[in-house]
């Protein structure tokens, strides 16, 4: 056992802290407000190696961990968690299965310009009538000679504004029992007949490009298909595993924000005579806020070991991204009461970590899904 | 080009500082490469890649400066070398620091040595031009532009906010002031690379250096907090009384006139 992070993992927290709190955290609050997307900031990101952390050199990455990516995510969430949303979302989500299930020419194509921080991607599986049941997808693609003829709608789909393809899963046909085979397909965002629309007004991650995705008789190759033609499914439970670990990172950056705000707060407001960090009703609160977040963030580390050590880590990621939304969301709401009035301005700018966070209980699996992905790694 | 940087491992600057049994507490601190030594870093990557050579970055401190050392590394330096005096000496000043330096870089032919105008914790500015009177070499302090052609050397330097241009020719050590250079965050790539350059570590044993060659020629007395702030006071009623007040405030209090 080791609880220290290697010097490689303390140089990254420093360097993405860093660059973080100069160019971030400064506009956090102006992109909630005008709900803009960063893609000058993302640029940056890309030159520095940010986009690439998780991949290896050959595919234009830097070779890092789970563990350096997912401190990557808290430290931009700290800062904003709109910008965190759609960076998680930019690996996890748009690069992540076409490193996992692509082929070479498929990586060499799609996978190194997004590693390199050159192009973004996205990821669409959420449909207006497939969420938590991903399995009850519409959209379909139909084989014409060598190309997929897709036609369906999706919602909610994170960076498609920005995006050069988007990874879409549609039912390509029926196996023995009946049952729909879900795919994964790479489509360009170019590609006529898709439509991509962003204008959906968000209570939080207003940072975060959010789009709704029309496809109309868009074909594209044969060879866009991504992985296993029969196991669409199974892959992108896989992909949404990773992902989790990165949305519990970000939930424990948005947290540590907040308490770090109120903890400040506390120490400066002066009521009664006294700071109100002296009254114990106080103190418990901050108690409790430190003490949680510590303990997500340890599960969120533990989760990204195993999976960086080649082990199961469904359940763990699942774990990591139920406590550390559930309790990210306590203490974005005990940092506002900390705050008293002044938290409900949004000058104090900690009423956007509670609106932040709230979406870390939905994304990526809602909390009650996430109980049912444990219950059934329990047996149940 | 040959060129060397000389750093230093510091407290960050937004720790608050706590003093215990009469010694700066760090425990618990946050550590940084010094914010000057930063930009000296990032002007020897520069110069390197427009001139060529390579950059050695050299501090003297502890096995915990090792992280710093990786840090610059990350940025770009090509070496790094650690000089561990913590078994050999223990209440070291700037003498101490520059003639462990001097002795180090003596025979490595340095073209240009950059050091930061001071460092933020001892604040003394000491340790660049010492290194330099110990080599016999020029040096120029807080500067804020360098140009080189061949090797003659173009040097703008920052006077109280005014500028001297000084020419002078290699080797040479200049001291970094703010304004040199916007100094660049490590790379992800530089951070994974930064692992495999090499990092030396000396001993005073290797530099045929004595505890007693360096001891050093000051002794702290004492080390203290300044006085605490105390609130402001608003003087009040008549302007006339006021100001006559404020006359005999600054007379008896703050006793300035
Ligand atoms: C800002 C934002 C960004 C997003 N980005 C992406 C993206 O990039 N790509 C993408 O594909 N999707 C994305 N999504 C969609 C997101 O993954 C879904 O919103 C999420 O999976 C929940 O689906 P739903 O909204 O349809 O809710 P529903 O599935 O309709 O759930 C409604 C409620 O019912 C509960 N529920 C549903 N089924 C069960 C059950 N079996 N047992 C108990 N309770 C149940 C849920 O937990 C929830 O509380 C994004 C959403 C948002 C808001
Ligand atoms: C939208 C809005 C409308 C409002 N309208 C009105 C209005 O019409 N008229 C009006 O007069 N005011 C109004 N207020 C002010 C409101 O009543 C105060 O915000 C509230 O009383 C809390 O005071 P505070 O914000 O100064 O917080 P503080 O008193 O500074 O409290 C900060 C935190 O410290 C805690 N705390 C303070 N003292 C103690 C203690 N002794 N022990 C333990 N914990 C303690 C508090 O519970 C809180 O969690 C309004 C506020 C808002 C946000």
């Amino acid at each position: 056992m080791n609880f220290e992070l290697t010097k490689e993992q303390q140089m990254i927290k420093e360097m993405v802290r860093d660059f973080a709190e100069k160019e971030i955290k400064p506009h956090a609050a102006e992109w909630d407000e005008t709900a803009a997307f960063p893609i000058e900031t993302f640029k940056k990101m890309g030159e520095l190696g940010l986009l690439g952390i998780p991949f290896p050199e050959e595919y234009g990455g830097s070779g890092g961990d789970t563990i350096s990516y997912a401190i990557a995510v808290e430290e931009i969430g700290r800062a904003c968690g709109g910008t965190g949303l759609s960076y998680a979302a930019a690996i996890s989500l748009g690069a992540s299965p076409i490193y996992y299930f692509g082929t070479e020419e498929q990586k060499q194509k799609w996978l190194v310009p997004m590693a390199k921080g050159e192009t973004l991607g996205a990821f669409g599986l959420t449909e207006p009538n497939a969420g938590s049941d991903a399995g009850g997808t519409r959209t379909r693609a139909v084989l014409d000679g060598d190309e997929y003829v897709i036609n369906g709608e999706k919602c909610w789909i994170t960076n498609a504004g920005y995006a050069r393809q988007v990874i879409v899963t549609a039912v390509t046909g029926k196996d023995e029992n009946g049952k729909n085979i879900i795919s994964a397909i790479i489509v360009p965002t170019d590609a006529p007949g898709f439509t991509i629309n962003c204008n959906y007004d968000k209570m939080g991650v207003r940072a975060s490009n959010t789009c709704e995705l029309v496809l109309e008789d868009v074909r594209v190759p044969k060879e866009n298909l991504l992985g296993d033609p029969k196991k669409g499914f199974k892959q992108f439970l896989y992909t949404l595993d990773g992902g989790r670990i990165s949305i519990a990172a970000l939930a424990v950056g948005i947290a540590q924000a907040a308490f770090e705000k109120a903890l400040q707060y506390s120490k400066e407001r002066m009521q009664f005579g006294q700071s109100i960090s002296k009254f114990q009703a106080i103190q418990f609160k901050l108690a409790d806020m430190a003490m949680q977040i510590e303990l997500a963030r340890n599960m969120v580390y533990k989760a990204a070991w195993l999976k960086d050590n080649n082990k199961p880590f469904t359940k763990e990621a699942s774990f990591a991204k139920l406590f550390a939304s559930e309790m990210g969301f306590q203490i974005c709401n005990q940092a506002i009461q900390i705050h008293g009035g002044y938290g409900y301005m949004k000058e104090y700018e900690v009423e956007r970590h509670l609106r932040d966070i709230k979406l870390m209980e939905i994304g990526e699996g809602t909390s009650e899904v996430q109980r049912i992905v444990i219950a059934r790694q329990l047996g149940c | 080009m040959n060129i060397f940087v000389l750093m230093k491992r510091t407290f960050d600057t937004e720790e608050k500082i706590v003093i215990q049994n009469g010694k700066v507490s760090e425990e618990g601190a946050e550590f940084i490469i010094n914010p000057y030594d930063e930009y000296a870093i990032e002007e020897a990557i520069q110069v390197r890649d427009k001139h060529g050579g390579e950059v050695t970055v050299v501090t003297v401190g502890n096995e915990d400066a090792e992280k710093e050392l990786r840090t610059a590394l990350a940025m770009g330096a090509d070496k790094a070398v650690l000089i561990n005096i913590e078994d050999d000496v223990e209440d070291g000043d700037q003498y101490t620091t520059a003639k462990v330096l001097a002795e180090y870089l003596k025979d490595k032919e340095a073209d240009l040595i950059l050091a930061g105008n001071v460092a933020i914790d001892g604040g003394s500015g000491q340790v660049g031009p010492r290194v330099a009177e110990l080599l016999g070499i020029p040096y120029v302090t807080t500067i804020t532009k360098l140009e080189i052609d061949g090797t003659n050397v173009k040097v703008v330097r920052d006077v109280e906010g005014d500028e001297e241009i000084i020419e002078t020719s290699l080797p040479l050590l200049v001291t970094a002031q703010q304004g040199l250079n916007e100094p660049r965050y490590p790379s992800l790539p530089g951070i994974m690379k930064a692992k495999k350059k090499p990092l030396e570590e000396l001993e005073l044993d290797d530099l045929d250096l004595d505890e007693d060659d360096v001891e050093a020629k000051t002794k702290t007395i004492e080390i203290f907090l300044p006085p605490k702030k105390e609130a402001g006071k608003i003087l009040q009623g008549d302007i006339a009384d006021q100001v006559k007040e404020l006359v005999s405030l600054l007379h008896t209090e703050a006793k300035v006139i």
